[in-house]
């Protein structure tokens, strides 16, 4: 390890002044100053008795908040290395100021043994750029057959389970996965998405499918998975929370049922709420993402499902892919798109269009997405840890696809102009990404 | 027509040939007269013009096709052009070559033209952004997107027999729409010229969500849907459909959407009848109404060789002027 690599990794005794410091969980919204110590925040405001700062953050013009708490990313490791690797996608979230990702168990091999959880968690600790946290295979394999030793994922630190977008194999076999992961007190991550009207499809069953030849997904394949899933949840009463909704139909029977006590969680993928079925008229692979993109009504759905609180968080929905597997014909094309650079440009964008104020936002990035996860992040609490973002909102910038820090340049973002920038992003009290350098 | 569009070219000609979608009448109404000019050709005892001696064109087909390959390759024989067979089957892509470096191979031959079929929508398009900039494509169906140069070769064959008006025109498309590229680009085509009313007859499953959209009156009964109609165009139903929930059975699809002389009855008396083939005589409809009067499926094929030698030699002129 060189001189450089081993300052970043020690924690010093920190002071980060004048910066307009947010922490929604705290309510907090004042221009003061913090303090760091052995890698926790011991004091805001004014510096303890005998605290000597070792380094000196001026945040001045700045945002001081919690780093951001990433629902999905993945870092394609193990398995995918040719995409991306836990190295390389730390180091992109840590300069995005993303300091916990939730990497999904999707893996390959799938995080359904403890040793799988085990190899990520130890890849993340070396690489020491973010942390990250993993969601155990609610079926073995994600085959939706047979269940997954989900204690023994607990016992190695899956704070969660999930099928991802695997389908199971009928709802008895989710009952019962349902079940099981309530009696371990396990949250279980829900993508409602019905495999069979999926049917394969690879656009919103819609207009531009229609006129492109594109096979579509239903919206019904959204809708009729989510009642189908709330109709076990209520039963079994097992903690659920909805992965990337996007239509404004399923927000509404996720608010309604939270209406009768039903206490389900849903996010949403930050493409989302800018990007719809129109811009995949071109057959634009950038635009190819499952869930589909819909329709123009459902992304105002969306936000304002967000705005009013049906929908708690935001994600990055992060998914790298090397140049090849976006050059082809559209439906050949994988899926998804590189988010951790712009989880936090493209969401300042909501304060800009009045769907969310300033310190709202960052609730949903930060302790919303941190109580889901059922982490004690997201939070510049005294004691806590210093997992921090500092942040310039104002610095505007043009993002180029072929510069963003995460190996995956899948973006169809590309020439979008960029609000807010991240100067410094510290986890655990170490200085992780700091801006120019 | 739309600004960008990668299939004109900076003077408003045909670069590439992908979609109907985008392009407009002037556009269309010179491809079928620049056809009737090259009809005359097919008819005469020495069929070739010179147009493109020295080009090199490839059939680079990823579908099993005979007719659609067949008379890319006449039409572009009779153009003079040298002409290049290449089928890749599923397995040679199981090989692992991509798309794209198959294309790049091919290029390096010094292509002018690349005429594609692909299972995918879009592919054509894909292909089009990135051949090198004096390459041409002719799209040749892709997934159920596009089909455009059978969709001309329709229009050629109804202007034909109905004449130039087509806005005192109804044309009904029976079948599988949902499926069809063909359906796709007739409908599209028949809409930019003008076509007083496009009807589509299906039960719902073969019927596209928000088909309205596309410029059609939809019907789920065969005797109102052709109800005085002067044009019926009947789509081929693949025979996998019937393994899905699509259909219940080739039986029941005939008695309720197959054309017989006497469903026939309610559409105009000079209605004529088409088909893009291969017919499946006794579902899609009768041999009586396939080999009848009204029937124009033969001429459909033997159009298809002029209007395909038409659009070919559009696009290499504005590759010929854009180029040297």
């Amino acid at each position: 390890m060189n001189n450089m690599a081993a300052a970043t990794r020690k924690q010093l005794n920190i002071h980060i002044h004048g910066g307009r410091v947010i922490d929604p969980a705290n309510e907090l919204d004042a221009v003061t100053d913090v303090y760091i110590e052995k890698g926790k925040i011991i004091a805001l405001g004014n510096a303890p008795d005998g605290f000597s700062a070792e380094v000196e953050i001026n945040a001045i013009g700045n945002v001081v908040c919690p780093g951001l708490v990433d629902l999905a990313a993945r870092a394609r490791e193990p398995g995918a290395e040719h995409k991306a690797t836990i190295a390389s996608e730390t180091r992109a979230a840590a300069s995005g100021g993303i300091t916990t990702l939730c990497c999904p168990p999707d893996t390959d091999p799938v995080i359904d043994t403890p040793a799988v959880a085990e190899l990520i968690r130890l890849r993340a600790a070396d690489a020491g750029k973010a942390h990250i946290v993993t969601l155990g295979a609610l079926t073995r394999g994600l085959n939706g057959e047979h269940l997954s030793e989900m204690a023994a994922l607990r016992k190695a630190g899956c704070v969660g389970v999930s099928n991802v977008q695997r389908p199971m194999t009928n709802a008895l076999v989710l009952r019962r996965a349902l079940e099981y992961a309530a009696t371990f007190d396990l949250t279980v991550f829900l993508h409602a998405n019905d495999h069979w009207l999926a049917n394969e499809g690879c656009a919103h069953e819609g207009r531009v499918a229609t006129r492109n030849g594109l096979p579509g997904i239903p919206a019904a394949a959204e809708t009729a998975a989510v009642a189908h899933l709330l109709a076990l949840i209520e039963q079994i009463g097992v903690r659920a929370h909805f992965c990337r909704l996007t239509t404004g139909r399923a927000a509404r029977m996720i608010a309604r049922a939270r209406f009768d006590g039903v206490p389900v969680t849903a996010d949403v993928a930050i493409p989302y709420l800018y990007l719809t079925e129109n811009d995949v008229s071109d057959f634009d692979s950038q635009c190819h993402v499952i869930p589909p993109l819909r329709r123009v009504e459902d992304r105002q759905q969306l936000r304002a499902a967000l705005q009013n609180g049906t929908i708690q968080a935001i994600c990055s929905d992060h998914q790298p892919h090397e140049p090849d597997a976006k050059m082809g014909p559209f439906p050949s094309t994988e899926p998804g798109i590189s988010g951790l650079d712009t989880l936090l440009p493209l969401s300042l964008r909501l304060v800009d269009e009045k769907i969310l104020e300033l310190p709202e936002l960052i609730r949903r990035l930060t302790v919303e997405p941190a109580k889901i996860l059922g982490l004690p992040c997201g939070t510049l609490s005294i004691g806590s840890a210093a997992d921090i973002c500092v942040f310039d909102p104002e610095q505007t910038w043009l993002l180029d696809a072929k510069t963003l820090c995460s190996r995956g340049h899948n973006t169809p973002f590309s020439g979008w102009e960029m609000q807010g920038r991240v100067t410094h992003t510290l986890l655990d009290g170490r200085r992780v990404h700091t801006l120019g350098t | 027509m739309k600004a960008n569009d990668p299939q004109i070219d900076d003077q408003g000609r045909l670069r590439h040939f992908l979609t109907i979608s985008g392009l407009n009448q002037q556009l269309l109404t010179e491809i079928l007269d620049t056809a009737e000019s090259f009809a005359g050709v097919t008819e005469q005892t020495v069929k070739k013009v010179p147009l493109l001696r020295g080009k090199t064109i490839v059939n680079l087909f990823f579908e099993a096709s005979t007719r659609t390959r067949t008379t890319f390759e006449l039409a572009a024989k009779r153009l003079s052009a040298d002409v290049l067979n290449i089928n890749i089957t599923q397995s040679s892509a199981a090989k692992g070559e991509t798309l794209l470096d198959t294309l790049r191979n091919i290029e390096a031959m010094h292509v002018d033209m690349f005429i594609v079929r692909h299972a995918d929508s879009g592919a054509a398009h894909f292909i089009a952004s990135n051949v090198a900039p004096h390459t041409s494509v002719i799209n040749a169906g892709d997934g159920r997107h596009s089909h455009p140069t059978q969709a001309m070769l329709d229009m050629f064959t109804i202007r034909r027999t109905k004449g130039p008006d087509f806005g005192r025109l109804r044309v009904a498309i029976v079948g599988d729409v949902m499926h069809s590229r063909v359906a796709r680009s007739q409908i599209h085509a028949l809409n930019v010229l003008n076509t007083g009313e496009v009807r589509i007859v299906a039960p719902k499953t073969l019927i596209p969500a928000y088909a309205e959209s596309l410029g059609t009156r939809i019907f789920h009964d065969l005797r109102t849907g052709i109800q005085d109609a002067d044009v019926i165009i009947m789509l081929r139903l693949q025979h996998e459909r019937m393994k899905g929930a699509l259909l219940p059975s080739e039986h029941e699809y005939y008695e309720l959407f197959g054309l017989t002389e006497k469903k026939l009855a309610s559409a105009n008396p000079d209605a004529i009848v088409m088909h893009p083939g291969p017919i499946n005589r006794g579902v899609e409809m009768d041999s009586e109404v396939a080999d009848g009067p009204r029937s124009v499926i033969l001429q459909q094929v033997s159009h298809g060789i002029a209007v395909r030698m038409a659009i070919m030699s559009m696009a290499m002129r504005s590759q010929q002027d854009g180029g040297e």
